[in-house]
């Protein structure tokens, strides 16, 4: 962590921090079609959020503007109240799964030190100190025996450790996530969402792409419902609710006659369903 | 072997040609490696192509038949057609694949025409340009060596030097993005060691049969390792290989062009590495599937056993072969077989009774294969 800017309050210094990320009129148009339509968002630092909504609603959309990997129609991303060029060492991505080919030869070790090369001098190669970084990593994700193992050689639930060691050893405050709950099994889950809460108790900042409506209350403190448009932003108890669910989801029917009465259930914590409030 | 070693060593042509064959094997087999893991194989054959006007143009502008002038004018215009290709992709609604071709056949198409008017001029000096086409390794000279050196020495340095970016950068494009690299500049740089590596190959093997030397070896390498590093050796290995029998086949038979024969044994070595690599090679993949099947035979013949045995109070009750068939095709071979192997004991009138080893190996199959069933 010893990378981290000297002043994490941000500019200003004015005793309140700067938030974790601000987006300010973010439009995004893939061939004049709106993807992302004039969000704005503020994120506190340290809060493990989830972004939630339909698919096509630009959640993937939203992580690929804030890391600058395509470029908006309009919009202002600030992370730490500073830029993203400024701010780029302090934020960590995980990709979706399937973005890459995992018959790509190269091992489980290798592929988790990619996330040191942000900091590899040109000339300097990988070397001790970001293998062990990496094989720290590997542990705290359960995965340090399969390090020398060929990356195609994994379970789905093991390759997605390995983009989330490889995510951990980037030591980033804020994380953008895509899908890292993406099919995997119940225990890789667990795993998982140790790892992520370990990392908010750290005082870091989360913005995790998440499909389950079912453990939003139990894993996330926060949650940003999207469906092109900005619906709601806030902690899970206030925001998940039977309205903001429709306005999210539409008017499928049979999906709401489910959901709005979870979405009440939220409103009223004792009376949720298997308590998930241990949060 | 000896005599073809004293050949290659005293005939000074075939020494040239042969060295000029490896180099060019050894830079496109290393460098076809970032292009076939980037899923732009293709792009060589594009790049290789689009380098024929450029030859033609730098001798109609220079009059000159320097190879220099004309690998040059080569590099020019196989580049612009690379930045062709990408411009098209991300400019329009054109996918890679159209993208590619339509540069190639554009570019190819312009230079055929331009040949045909070189030729047809009434100047003697202007024979011999067609050698691009297919390649003429005997016209290399010594000097023409020299370059190439240098060329494939700064290329793999180059490619030392960004090693692990590149491999970053072909393994997840995006996540080399977000960690700040520059991306579009590394994107480049690769291209441009292409077209190197491509032009390079363009006297010797020639504008249609240049992208085998990237693919080939390439995808001969992987089938034999799991590394990167390994591969990108290997694929230079290879590459070298069929760059130097290459030469030596066609200097032994009347007739028979280098390039062209050098693209024969790259095939050839990439044939037998699909057929035989351990692990990926297809003989490999059909004897596993093949022994698995095997196995689940047999373990069906044992569970079978075991669960027939159950209905009694002695396991090891003798009993007639009753496997559902559709698991088992050859219960009566996996029986044999299994009776070879000590775990059943065959009784007459085709019965069959577990052995205590067997007892305990189908109890095993059967907690291992059936979680949720009783032993």
């Amino acid at each position: 962590m010893g990378k981290r800017l000297a002043d994490p309050a941000g500019p200003g210094g004015g005793g309140k921090a700067a938030p974790a990320l601000e987006v300010e009129d973010l439009t995004v148009a893939y061939n004049e079609k709106p993807v992302l339509w004039d969000v704005d968002l503020s994120v506190p630092p340290g809060v493990l959020l989830a972004v939630v909504g339909p698919n096509g609603a630009g959640k993937t959309t939203l992580i690929r503007s804030v890391l600058g990997l395509l470029q908006p129609v309009a919009g202002k991303v600030r992370i730490f109240g500073r830029s993203l060029a400024e701010a780029r060492q302090r934020v960590g991505y995980l990709p979706q799964r399937g973005s890459v080919d995992w018959d790509f030869p190269t091992t489980v070790l290798d592929t988790v030190m990619m996330g040191t090369y942000g900091q590899l001098g040109w000339l300097r190669r990988p070397g001790r100190r970001e293998r062990e970084a990496a094989m720290e990593a590997l542990s705290r994700c359960n995965m340090a025996d399969f390090a020398g193992r060929q990356i195609s050689r994994l379970s789905g639930g093991q390759q997605q450790r390995v983009f989330l060691a490889r995510a951990l050893v980037q030591q980033a405050d804020l994380y953008l996530m895509d899908e890292p709950f993406a099919a995997v099994d119940a225990t890789t889950e667990r795993a998982i969402v140790d790892v992520l809460r370990e990392l908010r108790s750290q005082g870091r900042t989360l913005l995790v792409v998440h499909h389950d409506l079912e453990t939003l209350n139990e894993y996330f403190d926060w949650v940003l419902l999207i469906n092109v448009r900005r619906i709601a932003l806030g902690p899970v108890s206030e925001v998940l609710t039977s309205e903001n669910l429709r306005l999210t989801y539409g008017g499928r029917a049979a999906f709401l006659s489910v959901e709005g009465s979870r979405g009440a259930a939220a409103d009223d914590p004792p009376a949720a369903p298997g308590g998930g409030i241990e949060a | 072997m000896n005599s073809l070693l004293a050949e290659l060593l005293g005939d000074h042509t075939l020494r040239t040609v042969a060295s000029g064959a490896a180099l060019l094997g050894i830079s496109s087999g290393a460098l076809g490696c970032f292009a076939m893991l980037r899923r732009q194989s293709l792009l060589g054959d594009a790049i290789s192509h689009a380098a024929l006007p450029g030859v033609a143009l730098a001798f109609m502008l220079t009059g000159s038949k320097e190879p220099l002038t004309l690998l040059l004018g080569a590099a020019l215009s196989g580049w612009l057609g690379t930045l062709l290709v990408t411009r098209i992709v991300r400019g329009s609604r054109v996918k890679l694949d159209a993208a590619l071709g339509l540069v190639l056949s554009v570019f190819f198409g312009a230079g055929l025409v331009l040949l045909t008017i070189i030729q047809s001029r009434p100047d003697a000096r202007q024979a011999g340009l067609d050698k691009f086409l297919f390649g003429n390794a005997s016209t290399l000279l010594s000097s023409d060596i020299r370059a190439m050196a240098l060329l494939a020495l700064l290329a793999l340095l180059a490619l030392l030097l960004l090693w692990p970016r590149l491999k970053l950068l072909s393994f997840d494009p995006d996540f080399a993005a977000s960690l700040g690299l520059p991306v579009r500049w590394l994107d480049l740089a690769i291209s441009t060691l292409i077209v190197i590596a491509i032009v390079m190959g363009l006297q010797t093997v020639g504008v249609v049969l240049m992208s085998a030397m990237l693919v080939a070896p390439a995808a001969a390498a992987r089938q034999w390792t799991d590394r990167l590093a390994s591969m990108v050796l290997l694929a230079g290995a290879f590459g070298a290989l069929a760059g130097i029998s290459g030469a030596l086949l066609s200097a032994r038979i009347e007739r028979l062009p280098t390039g062209p024969a050098i693209v024969v044994i790259v095939s050839l070595i990439v044939f037998f590495s699909l057929l035989f690599a351990p692990n990926r090679g297809m003989v490999f993949a059909w004897l596993r599937s093949r022994g698995q099947r095997r196995q689940l035979g047999q373990a069906t013949v044992l569970i079978s056993l075991l669960q027939l045995a159950q209905q009694h109070s002695d396991p090891f009750h003798p009993h007639q072969l009753i496997v559902p068939g559709s698991l088992s095709r050859q219960p009566r071979r996996q029986a044999a077989q299994l009776v070879r192997d000590g775990l059943l004991e065959a009784l007459p009138d085709g019965l069959y009774r577990l052995t205590a080893s067997g007892l305990s190996e189908a109890r095993r199959l059967s907690r291992e294969l059936l979680p949720g069933e009783q032993p």
